[in-house]
């Protein structure tokens, strides 16, 4: 298994979480393709951590701490479209265009 | 086996995010994130991170999922999204986007560590185990810890302020043009 | 298994973000015993927090400069400035916010701990010395804002610019993290002083580091709302409660800022080669399309939003010069806009009685006649937005363009002046609106309760002083520009 294979997986996660939020209209679609992005930022971390091995695993816990930020943001985020989608009817973004997308 | 089991994973992975981005119905895209959620626990199994793995399995595809899935459910299952393109070309756009990023970082890598593969034993690094974790956590990383606390408060009441109705100080007949359309819930 | 040894609390240190997170909790568990406490208690509460928290950061002037706790706090010149600028900015906000929110019926007890909460983040987020910290600090003080924004429950503008800036929001972070990740994997640590050490060694992959060094570039850019990153401000800014988009624009560029200043000129400090042509052209687009898209706008915030991302250009074209020069002209910068800003959005704030304030220039025609007193202080917030003298913009844009002139850039300088002459003429548009146009209708009121109107006294007081007598807080910045790390 070697490391750039790993970054390699990292990053086509990335670019289609990318693809997920810039194309979804969902927004709860776009949350999760934001979601899909840390998850691949995570894969990274931890594979550097694997690689540099040194003592205070600072990759994993930098990992931690997105996994427990991501909790928070979907927690907060969720509400918001909730929100929104009591209000209108409708969660997709650009219909929610009383400001312009 | 371990070989196997990450190209096994990765096309998992893969195939489950493209599954999730290009699925119409809500409720597949989010079990799908949840497969390749899971895909991505395995990976941390084997570089080492055994904790994280059953963290990424509690509370990603435990608890975080559940909430996504609770609130398509709350907002109507049948709910697709329409296929027609409103902004024009957002989709190519976005492939153009996310490709164009993919690519580069890809090459990035590639050129940076070529075939490095890890030690022996990635996976029996000392700080793999909840052990290493707990003493960092609470010696080197002590303030970023308390820090999250403030965030975990923060994200709780706003919750709470954008989630409850507060019949007595809320604007009843709102005076801002804005702002008239009464009732906020169902 | 062997005994770890206690990790050491810098108490002193980190007393200014706890003096905030303190008083956001005892707000909460107050509004939790007491649900319908009177807000002006909150209010006061807020503002003592914030006192605490300034008498705290006064107290940290005196000691050495050193990085605390565990490498993830760095108490130095940038730092304690960058608090000076946060904490007027919430007391301001404060002040603005109890009548405002009154009015227009949104007064919410939670309002308060979530501004002391998001303050709390800036402040974090301007001493943050490791990368991990930085993400934190963002996600606190993002969350509160999303919040914040949203603060209008039943308006539709309100919502949409909660979802527009979580969304957008969330998505600049996740390209912060990767960018973090990155500089992780080439340097080994995140540790912003050893990162500097790992990269001045020459030890780095470039590409890599290059890779991570833009991908932060565009989560800062995001946050501070610079071109092209900046398609969130207008919306999230016009949508948002007016006294929280005052605070988002004043505070988060500082915050912002602060971090962006102290991850490039600390940590990359050795590459600045490769990153300042990529800031000098962000930085002259910044200028450029702010000033030419505010052009178009006939609504006041939506016209401030434009403006403040022209005037986070002008604080780039500082750390574009670089050197202490241009470290301590970016943060009288930022001070003078931080000012001027809550000053204009203030006046957004005051200009009506009930809660629906002159948001279409139309409005705003002929108020010169009527309420003279007040017309003057906007056209005083406007003068210096356009960087006349003698007010804090025009000493601010002198600070920059001269330090960038200094360190050779005179090119960008150029661009610099054509856009804030581009940008003059949107200022004053309004400006003649004001005096030189009968008024229309019938007279309104405006909603100048002494709280708000204290405020406004204190900015044109602020914008006046800075630009006619700028040495003081210009030598205060100059001896603020030193990074320990």
């Amino acid at each position: 298994m070697s490391l750039a294979w790993v970054l390699t997986l990292g990053a086509l996660l990335f670019s289609l979480g990318i693809y997920g939020v810039l194309a979804r209209r969902n927004a709860v679609l776009v949350l999760m393709g934001i979601e899909l992005m840390l998850n691949a930022v995570n894969v990274n971390l931890i594979a550097f951590d694997a690689w540099i091995r040194q003592g205070n695993a600072t990759g994993q816990i930098f990992a931690l701490f997105i996994i427990t930020v991501a909790a928070a943001e979907v927690g907060v985020g969720l509400a918001i479209v909730l929100l929104v989608f009591r209000r209108r009817e409708t969660i997709n973004v650009d219909e929610v265009n009383l400001l312009k997308w | 086996m371990e070989k196997y089991l990450f190209w096994v994973m990765a096309v998992t992975a893969l195939l489950s995010g493209l599954g999730m981005v290009m699925a119409r119905n809500a409720v597949h895209s989010a079990l799908m994130l949840v497969v390749n959620f899971f895909a991505l626990a395995v990976f941390y199994v084997l570089l080492g991170a055994h904790f994280l793995a059953a963290v990424q399995i509690i509370v990603y595809a435990g608890a975080i999922m559940v909430l996504f899935l609770f609130v398509i459910m709350l907002m109507g299952v049948q709910r697709e999204e329409p296929a027609d393109e409103p902004i024009r070309f957002q989709r190519p756009l976005a492939l153009l986007a996310g490709g164009a990023l993919g690519g580069l970082l890809v090459f990035v890598i590639r050129t940076s560590f070529g075939l490095a593969r890890f030690a022996e034993q990635a996976g029996s690094s000392s700080a793999g185990n909840a052990q290493g974790i707990g003493r960092a956590l609470f010696t080197s990383y002590l303030f970023p810890f308390e820090v999250t606390s403030i965030l975990l408060i923060v994200a709780a009441i706003g919750v709470v302020v954008i989630g409850r109705r507060e019949p007595e100080s809320e604007e009843p007949a709102a005076p801002a043009p804005a702002s008239s359309e009464p009732g906020g819930g169902p | 298994m062997p005994i770890t040894q206690t990790p050491e609390v810098a108490w002193r240190a980190i007393a200014p973000a706890l003096a905030l997170a303190g008083g956001g909790v005892i707000a909460l568990l107050v509004i939790a015993a007491r649900p319908k406490i009177h807000r002006a208690a909150l209010a006061a509460l807020s503002l003592a927090a914030i006192g605490a928290a300034s008498w705290s950061t006064f107290d940290l002037c005196a000691l050495r400069y050193r990085v605390v706790m565990q490498g993830s706090v760095a108490v130095d010149g940038v730092s304690l400035f960058a608090n000076l600028i946060l904490l007027v900015t919430a007391a301001m906000t404060v002040l603005l916010s109890y009548h405002y929110l009154e009015r227009r019926r949104i007064h919410r007890a939670e309002y308060y701990p979530l501004l002391l909460f998001a303050t709390c983040g800036m402040v974090l987020l301007a001493a943050a010395n490791d990368l991990i910290l930085v993400f934190l600090a963002i996600e606190v003080l993002s969350l509160a804002l999303y919040v914040l924004a949203g603060m209008a429950r039943r308006d539709a503008g309100s919502q949409e610019a909660a979802l527009k800036y979580l969304l957008l929001g969330a998505f600049s972070t996740a390209i912060f993290l990767y960018g973090i990740a990155l500089s992780f994997g080439a340097t080994g640590t995140t540790n912003l002083g050893r990162t500097a050490v790992k990269v001045a060694s020459g030890g780095v992959d470039a590409r890599l580091t290059s890779a991570a060094m833009a991908l932060l570039a565009i989560g800062f850019g995001f946050k501070v709302s610079v071109v092209p990153f900046h398609m969130w401000t207008p919306d999230v800014y016009q949508g948002a409660p007016t006294s929280v988009t005052g605070f988002m624009a004043a505070g988060t560029k500082a915050a912002g800022f602060a971090a962006l200043l102290r991850v490039f000129l600390v940590s990359f400090g050795a590459l600045q080669w490769s990153w300042r042509p990529v800031l000098w052209g962000l930085a002259a687009a910044t200028m450029v399309v702010g000033s030419i898209l505010a052009i178009a706008q006939s609504d006041v915030k939506r016209m401030l939003a434009y403006s403040s991302i022209a005037h986070a250009g002008f604080v780039l074209v500082g750390v574009v010069a670089g050197g202490r020069e241009g470290l301590s002209a970016s943060l009288f910068y930022l001070l003078a806009y931080a000012v001027m800003v809550l000053g204009a959005f203030g006046a957004v704030i005051v200009s009506a009685p009930d809660g629906r304030e002159r948001l279409s220039f139309g409005e705003w025609a002929g108020l010169g006649q009527r309420h003279p007193v007040f017309a003057g202080a906007m056209t005083l917030f406007l003068l210096s937005l356009a960087g006349i003298p003698p007010t804090a913009g025009f000493m601010g844009k002198f600070f920059v363009f001269s330090a960038a002139v200094q360190a050779g850039e005179t090119p960008l300088v150029v661009v610099g002046v054509l856009a804030s002459v581009v940008a003059a003429f949107f200022y004053l548009r309004l400006i003649v609106l004001m005096w030189l146009t009968e008024p229309a209708g019938e007279a309104q009121e405006l909603g100048a309760s002494p709280a708000p109107a204290l405020a406004l006294a204190l900015a044109a007081a602020a914008t006046l002083a800075f630009g006619v007598y700028p040495q003081a807080i210009m030598d205060l910045a100059r001896a603020a520009s030193v990074f320990t790390g």
